[in-house]
């Protein structure tokens, strides 16, 4: 029996993995650039969970490791010619370095729950004033790459090309982060996380390692998001510290996981379906009757909604609708 | 660069530091009594301010005099607030409060920028121009009168707490809630007073701050952060470690803005946010948990 029901997960994700797959075929540019939005916004949200839904450490300053994958990728490229596969090697190394600083200081502090999330915050809100000023960078007038000449082959090693080759890349990056996600959950270090966050003094009794299982997280998370921001900086050609490393990234960047169900593994991708759903349909809506803001409203409704309603997300429930119950993720 | 130019700038950043302290009393007190930490308040304070500024430019009514109408309507908000939905979320864990509140803040801030724009106001009153020498000292005089003000609100607080009945109550609640419960205070109600208090406190600081800065929609994660750093500077749930915080922050941004670059005095408050955090989270004056 529950042999079948794990085959009837797997054979949903195939289909669901064809699907977008075959997507470019039927979709224009405009509905593949919001895919890419989705399973962008998936994969940071992925991302994000690897740290607060299975280890329970909550970061509210994420942005920061997006900034520093994007600026590594996005300044060597501009400054050497080095293509972006090696250029986010060096962004995940500066990421889970600084992962490591923020680790080690909030993890042997003792700096817990809500002043852990401001210590990132605050190192997030750092680096981006520092960012302000580096001129090597751009500074804050911003730092651009170069766009490929018109009607260029697409160039998968310098990531410069079509619409559909960023989406391919990112359907990659997302599908392996989901099959990564799944492998790490399966493994010891899955079983200590979240033993660490359901009770991180049962778990020390335990003998788990908890100072060294948490920095693992932090560094598995820290790295996996500079990558989603090695890819956002190719995909979007410009770079200003005032966006990248701003606070409302890291909170958007982590509604999805909260809207789809924090600690599962379909959660961010639900979550991420619906809020760019929402979120495309308001700016539309926005753009007829001109109004600013609407959109933040909306996520601001939703995740009132999502917290006073279904405070564990929307992916448990719907999961228990689908009668997909299985291993509880 | 001499003496006296550092005094007016040490003065000047006291005198706002005074301001900020009084914001972030109300952050303070909240936290103190209910353990919530309330990731709006920035979010109030933008409210405020655009609600001295519509007093003044409608009504004519200057922010000082402004202050309790203000004040008094942003009780009545704190208070529906507590009552109707974070009274629901005191047991549960840490981060989903902290998630309720930052989905107000998103809310608040989202309909302040629909309904005024993005764009910077500001008031020009008389008293903006005038300023009062003592010595070889130059003081703005609405600088002064906001510090004052804002000394007295405080000083009124501390008092409020010290000697009515409902302050002494609120006291018992932030000790002991069950014992608080046990000897049949209405707990819910002091809680709804207590976050009312703390949005009055944001208002208050709000109509001062008109006098002293621009307003603009994007301000509020500014103060909310600015608020959160000063809190922990001089230790959260502490009154006297608010306004102390405050002032320091206050001096430190005045300092780095003239020693180094005015776009970098974040930097600095960021900084001294970090190293408090980590060598003495409970602030300077708060007590150990």
């Amino acid at each position: 029996m529950s042999a079948l029901l794990q085959d009837r997960r797997a054979v949903l994700l195939l289909g669901l993995l064809a699907i977008l797959a075959l997507a470019p075929l039927a979709a224009g540019d405009y509905m593949l650039s919001i895919l890419i939005t989705v399973l962008l916004q998936a994969y940071l949200g992925m991302s994000w969970n690897v740290m607060m839904g299975f280890a329970g450490q909550f970061s509210l300053g994420h942005a920061l490791y997006v900034g520093l994958g994007a600026y590594a990728g996005g300044a060597l490229f501009v400054h050497y010619g080095t293509p972006p596969w090696i250029g986010a090697f060096a962004g995940m190394a500066v990421s889970a370095a600084a992962g490591a600083v923020i680790g080690t200081l909030g993890f042997r502090f003792k700096v817990m729950g809500v002043y852990f999330a401001l210590l990132t915050i605050a190192f997030a809100e750092f680096t981006r004033v520092l960012f302000d000023h580096w001129g090597w960078v751009g500074a804050s007038s911003g730092l651009f790459l170069p766009p490929a000449p018109n009607n260029s082959p697409d160039n998968l090693w310098l990531l410069r090309g079509s619409t559909t080759m960023f989406y391919y890349v990112i359907l990659g990056m997302t599908a392996g982060a989901f099959w990564f996600c799944r492998a790490l959950l399966m493994r010891r270090i899955g079983y200590y996380w979240q033993a660490i966050r359901e009770d991180q003094d049962a778990a020390d009794a335990l003998g788990i390692d908890v100072f060294r299982n948490k920095m693992i997280a932090v560094l598995i998370s820290a790295s996996m998001t500079s990558l989603g921001g090695m890819f956002l900086a190719f995909f979007n050609n410009n770079l200003y510290p005032e966006s990248i490393f701003s606070m409302h990234r890291s909170i958007e960047l982590m509604l999805g996981t909260i809207i789809g169900g924090i600690g599962t593994l379909f959660g961010p991708i639900l979550g991420a379906v619906v809020l760019t759903a929402l979120g495309e349909g308001l700016t539309i809506l926005g753009a007829h009757i001109g109004i600013d803001g609407v959109k933040q409203i909306a996520y601001g409704i939703c995740l009132m909604l999502i917290l006073v309603l279904k405070p564990g997300g929307l992916w448990p429930w719907l999961r228990k609708l689908l009668r997909l119950e299985g291993d509880g993720r | 660069m001499d003496a006296t130019f550092f005094m007016n700038v040490i003065s000047a950043g006291l005198l706002t530091g005074l301001v900020y302290g009084l914001m972030a009393l109300g952050l303070s007190v909240i936290f103190g009594v209910m353990r919530v930490v309330n990731f709006a308040h920035g979010d109030m304070m933008v409210v405020a301010m655009y609600a001295a500024f519509l007093l003044y430019t409608k009504l004519g009514i200057e922010p000082v005099p402004a202050l309790p109408l203000v004040a008094g309507g942003l009780f009545v908000v704190g208070y529906l607030l507590q009552r109707f939905l974070i009274n629901h979320f005191l047991g549960v864990t840490e981060h989903i409060q902290f998630l309720l509140l930052l989905s107000v803040a998103m809310i608040i801030t989202n309909v302040v920028l629909m309904v005024f724009g993005p764009d910077a106001r500001n008031i020009q009153l008389d008293a903006s121009f005038e300023s009062y020498s003592l010595g070889p000292l130059v003081l703005d005089k609405v600088r002064v009168i906001a510090a004052f003000t804002a000394g007295g609100v405080a000083a009124l607080l501390w008092a409020f707490f010290r000697y009515t009945t409902t302050g002494t109550a609120i006291r018992a609640c932030a000790d002991n809630p069950v014992g608080a419960r046990v000897v049949g205070l209405n707990v819910e109600k002091l809680y709804a007073i207590t976050f009312g208090i703390g949005t009055a406190c944001v208002g208050a600081a709000g109509c001062l701050l008109l006098l002293l800065v621009d307003v603009h929609p994007h301000l509020s994660s500014d103060y909310t952060l600015l608020g959160f750093i000063i809190v922990i500077l001089g230790g959260l749930g502490s009154l006297g470690g608010a306004l102390l915080g405050g002032i320091l922050v206050g001096l430190s941004e005045a300092l780095s803005g003239v020693l180094i670059a005015p776009s970098l005095k974040s930097m600095f408050s960021f900084g001294l946010l970090i190293l408090i955090l980590l060598l003495r989270p409970q602030g300077i004056l708060g007590k150990k948990p």
